[in-house]
C-alpha cells in the first residue's frame, strides 16, 4: 500500500512539473526589438534621387494648420484621450509598430506572399487553372505567388515606399511642424522622440503606399491589410506621435505615389507572363531546332511552365536591350561529356547526403508556402538593418535598392532559363531523387544563385562590414541547390555571376541618389 | 502456465505512417497484460504501413507527385518486470520512407526512444469477474537529429513526448475488454528553416507542437496461448492548423486518425519462451494524415530470472 501511495504521488508530481515546466509560446525574432530610434533624421532626404518620381513635389501636399489653431488642439485633444486610458492591446500595437513602418510591412508582405505561395491543384482533365486577379477568392486564388511573382511584388512596394517618403520628407522639412509631444508637453511620448517634423507622417506614407499596391499584388486580402493599416495609424496618434491631420495627409500622399507604381505595373507585362498553350509550344520547338533536349515539367500530371515570359518584364535598374545582354552564355549542351558529368556529379551528392548538407538545402529552399529566396533576402537585410537605426527613409530606400535588383535579377534569370529551356537533372537521369521540390521551370540559370548573387552584392554595398558573410551566404545557397539535387553545378556558379552583375546595377543606382550610405 | 499469461504482447499502434510515424508508440502500453516480477522479455516488431489518399485538412485527396508513402520500420522493445505490477518497458524504431512517384528522397534512420512504466495500483476480482486499473508514464525522444520538417517523407516529428495514460481492464474468464486514455505533452521541435508560415509568418526555427490524445478500446480473447483481439484506437491532436490547398503538410499540423484493427498473439506450448504475433490496422477517419493501412510481425523472448536458478 505504501509502495503504490509512493509511485501514484510520484507519477502525479511528474506529470505536474512537466506541464508547469513546459511553457511553448513562441516568439518570433522580431517581435520585441526596441522602438526604431534613426541615428540620424535624414532631413534632406527630399533631394535624394527617385525611382519614378519626377521630383518630390509632383504630387502637391497641402500646408498643415497651424499648431495654434482650434483645430489642431482638437486633434492633440484626439491623442490625450487616447491616452488616458490604454488597453494592453494598444500598447502592445505601439510597442509592434514603433519598430519601424517600412519593416513592419516589409514583414506582412512576406507573410502575404507565404500564403498565397501554393501552386494551384490540376482540374479534372489534368490541365491546371490559372488565377484570377478578377476574381481572387475563387479557387486557385489570386495571386500564385511565386518566386517571380514576389520579387516583382517587393520590389514595387519598396520603391513605391522609397519614391513617398522622398516627397514626404521634402514636405517635412518645407512645413516643419513638430510633433505632437514637442508643441504640447501634456502629451506623452510612448515612442522615442525625434526632432524630425511629424507633417506627413511618414508611417502613414508608408500604409498608403503598401496599401495602394497591395490591391493590386494581394486582391483577395483586403480585409487583413485594411486592419493592418488602421492598426498601424492608429498607433501612431496613441502614441503621441502624430496627429490625425499628419496621417491622412501622409496617406494621401503614399497612395498617390503608388498610383504612379500600380499604373506602371499595370504595364510592365508581367500581366502576360503566364503565356499560352502556343507559347509554349513554341519553347520546346526552339530547343529541338538548336539540338538539345528541351527541358519537360516533373509535376505530376506536367505543369505549364511557371512564367515563361517574365524575362520580358519591364526592369527597375536598367532597359530591355541591358537585360537581354545580361543573359549568359549557354549551358553545356545535354549531349557535351561536360553534363554528362554535372549530372553524375548530382547524383553522387543525394545518394548519401549528410545531416549538415540537408540542412542547408532546407534552410535556403525557400519553395512551396514560403515567402520565397527575395523574402528570405529581404528577412537577412532587415535582421541586419535594424541593428542599424536607419531613419524611415533610409529603410525604404536600401529596400528600394534590394528588392529592384531581385526583381531584376528574377527577370534575367527568367530571359536565360526560357531563352534556352534546359532539363533538371532528374529529367535527365531519373535516378536522382531530390531533397526539396523541383521547381516548376528549366534549369539554367539556377533562380536561388541569380536571385542570391544580386543580394549578396547590393546589401554589401549598403552594409560593406557585412559583405564576407552576405558573400558566404550567397554561396551556400547557390550551393545548396546542387546538394538538394535539383541543380547542376554550372547552374549555381553561373547563376551567381549573373546576379552579381544584376547587383552592381543597384550599386551603381545606391552610389547616385545622393543617401550616401 | 502463467508464462504465457505474463508474456507480454508488443504489437505496434497503428496511428503508424500517416504523415507520421508513429511506431515508437507501442502495443505494451495499451494492454492490459503484466509480465511478472524479475521476467524480462525483448524482441523485435517489423512494421509496414502506406497510404495513398490522405487528408488534406479535412479533404480527402491523392497526390500523383508521392504516389503511395510507405514507411517501414523495425522497432526492437524490452520489458521487464520489477514487480508483478510494476512494469518498465523500452523500444527504439529504425525507420524508413518512401514515395512511390514523383521526384522526392525517401529518408532513413534511427527514431525514437521511449521509455515507459506501466503499474497496475488495483485489481479488483467477484468469481470470474476481474476488473483492473493500469496506470501509465511514458517519455519518447528522437535518439539524433533526424529531419523533422520534410512532410510526409521525414522518419517522424522531433518532439520530445510524455505520456500520461489511464487503462481500465475487465476480464471475464477469457473474454476481455480494456480502455484506455492518453494525454501526451509534445515538446516545441526545431526545423532547419528560420522562417514559417502556419497560420501566419513565423520568424523563428522553433514550432509549436500542440498536445495530443489518444483513446482505445479493445476487447477480444485472452487464452493461455493465443490472444487475439479488436481494436478501435483515436489519436487527436488538440490544436494545430490544416493543411491548406495543395500545400505541403508540417509537423505542427492538426493531425488525427481513427483507426479499426486486429492483433494475435502466440505462445508456442513447447517452448514457452517464445512467442509470435500479428497484427493489422486500418484508418478509417483523418485529418491532415494519410489514410494508412499498416501491418505488422513480431518475434518475443522471454526470460525468467528465478530466485533461485540463473542457469
Amino acid at each position: 500500500m505504501k509502495k503504490r501511495i509512493l509511485y501514484g504521488a510520484l507519477l502525479i508530481i511528474m506529470m505536474i512539473t512537466i506541464v508547469v515546466a513546459c511553457s511553448k509560446s513562441i516568439s518570433g525574432r522580431t517581435d520585441d526589438i526596441p522602438a526604431l530610434q534613426p541615428a540620424k533624421t535624414d532631413i534632406d532626404a527630399g533631394a535624394w534621387k527617385t525611382v519614378l518620381l519626377t521630383s518630390p513635389t509632383e504630387f502637391a501636399v497641402a500646408a498643415p494648420a497651424a499648431t495654434t489653431t482650434p483645430d489642431y488642439i482638437a486633434q492633440v485633444n484626439e491623442i490625450k484621450t487616447w491616452q488616458q486610458n490604454l488597453s494592453t492591446e494598444e500598447i502592445n500595437s505601439v510597442k509592434y509598430w514603433s519598430a519601424g513602418a517600412v519593416l513592419r510591412w516589409n514583414e506582412i508582405l512576406r507573410d502575404l506572399v507565404a500564403k498565397h505561395n501554393l501552386p494551384p491543384y490540376q482540374n479534372a482533365d489534368n490541365t491546371y487553372p490559372i488565377p484570377s486577379a478578377t476574381n481572387p477568392l475563387a479557387y486557385p486564388q489570386f495571386p500564385f505567388a511565386n518566386p517571380p511573382y514576389a520579387a516583382r511584388a517587393y520590389a514595387y512596394v519598396s520603391a513605391a515606399q522609397y519614391d513617398a517618403l522622398v516627397a514626404a520628407y521634402y514636405y517635412k522639412k518645407l512645413y516643419n511642424r513638430a510633433a505632437p509631444y514637442k508643441v504640447d508637453a501634456t502629451v506623452t511620448s510612448l515612442i522615442p522622440q525625434t526632432d524630425l517634423p511629424s507633417y506627413p507622417s511618414e508611417d502613414a506614407v508608408v500604409v498608403g503606399a503598401a496599401v495602394e499596391l497591395l490591391k493590386l499584388l494581394f486582391p483577395g486580402d483586403q480585409d487583413y491589410i485594411q486592419q493592418k493599416a488602421e492598426e498601424h495609424k492608429r498607433a501612431r496618434i496613441i502614441s503621441g506621435a502624430n496627429v490625425r491631420s499628419d496621417i491622412e495627409a501622409g496617406e494621401a500622399l503614399g497612395r498617390a505615389v503608388a498610383q504612379k507604381f500600380v499604373t506602371r505595373a499595370r504595364g510592365d507585362r508581367a500581366g502576360a507572363a503566364v503565356g499560352n498553350q502556343a507559347q509554349w509550344t513554341q519553347l520546346e520547338t526552339d530547343a529541338i531546332a538548336k539540338g538539345e533536349t528541351p527541358w519537360y515539367s516533373l509535376d505530376l500530371p506536367k505543369r505549364p511552365p511557371m512564367l515563361p515570359l517574365f524575362g520580358k518584364v519591364k526592369a527597375f535598374l536598367f532597359d530591355s536591350l541591358t537585360a537581354i545582354s545580361l543573359r549568359p552564355p549557354p549551358p553545356p549542351s545535354v549531349k557535351s561529356d561536360q553534363m554528362r558529368k554535372e549530372t553524375e556529379e548530382v547524383l553522387d551528392q543525394i545518394k548519401n547526403p549528410t545531416r549538415e548538407k540537408t540542412a542547408i538545402v532546407h534552410f535556403w529552399a525557400d519553395g512551396v508556402g514560403t515567402y520565397t529566396p527575395p523574402g528570405h533576402w529581404d528577412a537577412i537585410a532587415a535582421e541586419d538593418f535594424i541593428k542599424k537605426n536607419y531613419s524611415e527613409v533610409r529603410w525604404a530606400r536600401n529596400m528600394a535598392l534590394l528588392n529592384m535588383s531581385l526583381m531584376d535579377a528574377a527577370i534575367v534569370c527568367w530571359d536565360t532559363k526560357y531563352f534556352y529551356f534546359n532539363p533538371r537533372p532528374t529529367q535527365l537521369n531519373p535516378s536522382i531523387k531530390t531533397l526539396t521540390g523541383i521547381p516548376n521551370f528549366p534549369a539554367y540559370v539556377s533562380g536561388h544563385s541569380t536571385f542570391s548573387g544580386a543580394a549578396a552584392t547590393i546589401l554589401s554595398y549598403i552594409v560593406p562590414e557585412r559583405a564576407a558573410a552576405y558573400d558566404a551566404m550567397a554561396k551556400e545557397a547557390s550551393m545548396s541547390r546542387l546538394y538538394g539535387g535539383i541543380h547542376y553545378r554550372s547552374d549555381c556558379d553561373m547563376g551567381l555571376v549573373v546576379g552579381k552583375n544584376v547587383g552592381n546595377y543597384a550599386v551603381l543606382k545606391g552610389q547616385a541618389d545622393g543617401a550616401g550610405n | 502456465m502463467r508464462v504465457a499469461k505474463t508474456f507480454t504482447v508488443a504489437t505496434l499502434l497503428c496511428i503508424t505512417a500517416c504523415f507520421l510515424s508513429k511506431e515508437t508508440i507501442a502495443q505494451t502500453d495499451f494492454d492490459a497484460i503484466m509480465m511478472n516480477k524479475n521476467q524480462f522479455c525483448n524482441g523485435l516488431m517489423y512494421n509496414t504501413s502506406s497510404w495513398k489518399n490522405y487528408w488534406e485538412g479535412t479533404l480527402k485527396r491523392d497526390n500523383q507527385n508521392l504516389g503511395t508513402v510507405s514507411t517501414k520500420s523495425v522497432m526492437y522493445m524490452a520489458n521487464y518486470g520489477i514487480t508483478n505490477n510494476l512494469n518498465v518497458m523500452i523500444g527504439a524504431p529504425y525507420v524508413w520512407t518512401k514515395a512511390s512517384a514523383g521526384t522526392l528522397h525517401g529518408m532513413n534512420g534511427i527514431q525514437d526512444a521511449s521509455l515507459t512504466v506501466k503499474w497496475r495500483p488495483i485489481v479488483h476480482s467477484v468469481g470470474k469477474n476481474k476488473l483492473s486499473l493500469y496506470l501509465l508514464g511514458g517519455i519518447s525522444s528522437p535518439l539524433n537529429n533526424y529531419v523533422i520538417d520534410y512532410l510526409p517523407l521525414s522518419i517522424g516529428l522531433g518532439s520530445t513526448n510524455l505520456t500520461g495514460r489511464a487503462m481500465l481492464d475487465y476480464q471475464y474468464k477469457r473474454f476481455t475488454v480494456t480502455g484506455s486514455a492518453s494525454y501526451i505533452v509534445r515538446s516545441n521541435v526545431k526545423i532547419d528553416r528560420t522562417a514559417y508560415y502556419d497560420t501566419e509568418g513565423r520568424l523563428t526555427n522553433e514550432v509549436q507542437m500542440p498536445n495530443a490524445a489518444q483513446y482505445q478500446l479493445r476487447t477480444g480473447y485472452r487464452g493461455k496461448y493465443l490472444l487475439a483481439e479488436a481494436l478501435l484506437t483515436n489519436w487527436t491532436t488538440l490544436g494545430g492548423f490544416d493543411i491548406t490547398r495543395n500545400n505541403m503538410p508540417f509537423p505542427s499540423n492538426r493531425m488525427n486518425a481513427t483507426t479499426v484493427g486486429a492483433n494475435i498473439k502466440y505462445t508456442l506450448k513447447s517452448y514457452t519462451n517464445l512467442a509470435f504475433l500479428a497484427g493489422a490496422n486500418l484508418t478509417i477517419a483523418g485529418r491532415n494524415m494519410g489514410q494508412s493501412n499498416s501491418f505488422n510481425v513480431g518475434a518475443f523472448y522471454a526470460f525468467y530470472f528465478k530466485k533461485t536458478g540463473k542457469k
